[in-house]
């Protein structure tokens, strides 16, 4: 086996890939750790603004309306990167003078939930429109049912909306995971410890720059490939007692 | 007068103002001293960024058409591998692929003599011709994909038809296939170029001078945090305004049925 390794010269890689410390195999999943940690919850924060600007979208009033339709436009317009500086010195800037006006010095913020707040409002442009569609795709009978039944405005949501609109959202949400997935990347620029920014300095450390990035690039395919299949699931599920897609062309 | 006429409502009116107001309070109480000296530069920056933009959709795009027909039509021999090159390109974000090109082909290629001697070499030695690379292989990759759909969604008759009157193969595909392929996607393609677009400026991660770079060199040489970020956002929303424009006016020339 070890002869086998040599002879690719791979028997080094397998050094600088080993998790304890003189490999740098830790550093990469303490990385894909918070990336993914990023990840989650950006997506989580996207998802709650995309639903309240989903139901402000339709069902809001004209001031409202145009002011998320700014709001997505802007955002879907502007690159993550531009946007990921702007928020990350605006969120710091506002809760620095914050704290200074309650009497507290200079706050460290750290990065994973700067990278949340961050990544989470570019996330929420794109759930609004992906949600708004979803929503408008459920029969309006259905909402007007639960309505004439007197349930009150939230629990027509909770029981009625969220549940029927799932299968039209799941593809759509799905793509925005791996959005988020993807846009935890950036982050390293603004200098997060994240998958990406600790790939780079192992491999400028050790200058064994296509092992690290081939790896980093395993590492990121793994999570996407595994987000693939679950999302599958959530859709088969969501998609329960529906005819399927293939049954109703023929 | 149609254009404005949804424009005059009295909310929207005042919402206007407001933001009018916003612009005037940024052109009057924010800095923007810095923009004579820094103009040049900037030009150059955003030459760089529309060039990018553009050679890299065109690149990609000659190569996601094969990809998209070898995943939609072609053997199992040439499907499976397009169909891999489009899951890896789309699994792995794009900033690890440019630093994966660059540092890592970068790093390997002076160990060649021969690439060293070659005349390829003093191109070989900057930045751009892996900023290119990485972003043509990008769009190519998330393009395949759209490409396999829009060959697939070709109605069969169209091609019987063409078969029948004894076209040649290559003259079916220019003529029928290919252009009922991009006429069905024209619209994801606008998409997809803008967000080919937001992809540029992290070609400026491995020191190509495009718009946005020339923007962090505005923000660190005069400690100006908001206004050279303003200023870029407002240019990329221009560029993305275009590229919607020129699509829909594309899209208006085919004749589209009733």
């Amino acid at each position: 086996m070890t002869g086998l390794l040599d002879l690719f010269g791979l028997a080094e890689s397998a050094q600088l890939l080993s998790l304890s410390p003189p490999g740098w195999g830790g550093n990469l999943l303490r990385g894909l750790a918070n990336s993914l940690q990023i990840a989650f919850g950006a997506f989580g924060m996207g998802l709650i603004i995309g639903l309240f600007g989903a139901y402000g979208k339709l069902y809001g009033g004209p001031i409202l309306r145009d002011l998320l339709a700014i709001y997505t436009t802007v955002i879907r317009a502007v690159p993550e990167l531009v946007l990921i500086l702007i928020l990350y010195y605006v969120g710091t800037d506002l809760i620095n003078r914050l704290a200074a006006g309650l009497g507290y010095g200079r706050v460290e913020i750290s990065g994973v939930v700067a990278g949340i707040w961050v990544l989470g409002i570019v996330q929420g442009a794109y759930a609004t429109e992906v949600l708004r569609g979803a929503i408008k795709a459920v029969p309006p009978g259905q909402i007007e049912a639960a309505r004439s039944y007197g349930m009150p405005a939230f629990m027509t949501m909770r029981r009625v909306t969220i549940p029927a609109m799932m299968s039209f959202a799941t593809p759509g949400l799905a793509n925005l995971w791996l959005i988020a997935t993807k846009d935890t990347a950036l982050l390293a620029i603004v200098g997060f410890a994240e998958l990406t920014l600790e790939t780079r300095q192992a491999a400028s450390s050790t200058r064994a720059y296509f092992t690290f990035f081939l790896a980093a690039g395993a590492l990121y395919l793994m999570v996407t490939l595994c987000s693939g299949v679950i999302f599958n699931w959530i859709e088969r599920w969501a998609r329960r007692g529906q005819p399927s897609l293939r049954e109703t062309r023929q | 007068m149609s254009v404005l006429k949804p424009l005059m409502q009295p909310h929207r009116l005042v919402l206007m103002a407001l933001f009018a107001g916003l612009i005037v309070w940024c052109a009057v109480s924010l800095r923007w001293d810095w923009i004579p000296a820094y103009a040049p530069l900037a030009l150059q920056g955003l030459w760089t960024t529309i060039w990018i933009l553009v050679v890299t959709s065109i690149l990609g795009f000659a190569l996601a058409v094969p990809l998209g027909l070898a995943q939609a039509v072609g053997p199992w021999y040439l499907s499976v591998p397009a169909r891999v090159f489009c899951t890896v390109i789309r699994g792995t974000p794009l900033l690890l692929q440019i630093w994966l090109l660059y540092y890592g082909l970068g790093s390997l290629f002076p160990q060649f003599p021969w690439i060293r001697s070659s005349e390829l070499w003093p191109y070989l030695r900057q930045a751009w011709p892996y900023a290119v690379l990485a972003l043509t292989l990008s769009y190519a990759g998330y393009e395949g994909e759209v490409m396999r759909g829009a060959f697939s969604g070709v109605a069969k008759g169209q091609l019987e038809a063409a078969k029948a009157y004894g076209m040649p193969r290559g003259t079916m595909f220019r003529r029928i296939w290919l252009p009922q392929a991009v006429r069905n996607v024209l619209p994801t393609l606008g998409g997809e170029t803008i967000l080919q677009l937001k992809a540029t400026p992290l070609v400026a991660t491995i020191t190509v001078l495009d718009i946005y770079a020339v923007s962090s060199r505005v923000r660190s040489d005069t400690f100006i945090v908001y206004e050279p970020l303003l200023l870029l956002a407002l240019v990329y929303m221009v560029i993305a305004g275009l590229i919607t424009l020129a699509f829909k006016r594309f899209e208006d020339r085919i004749p589209q049925r009733q």
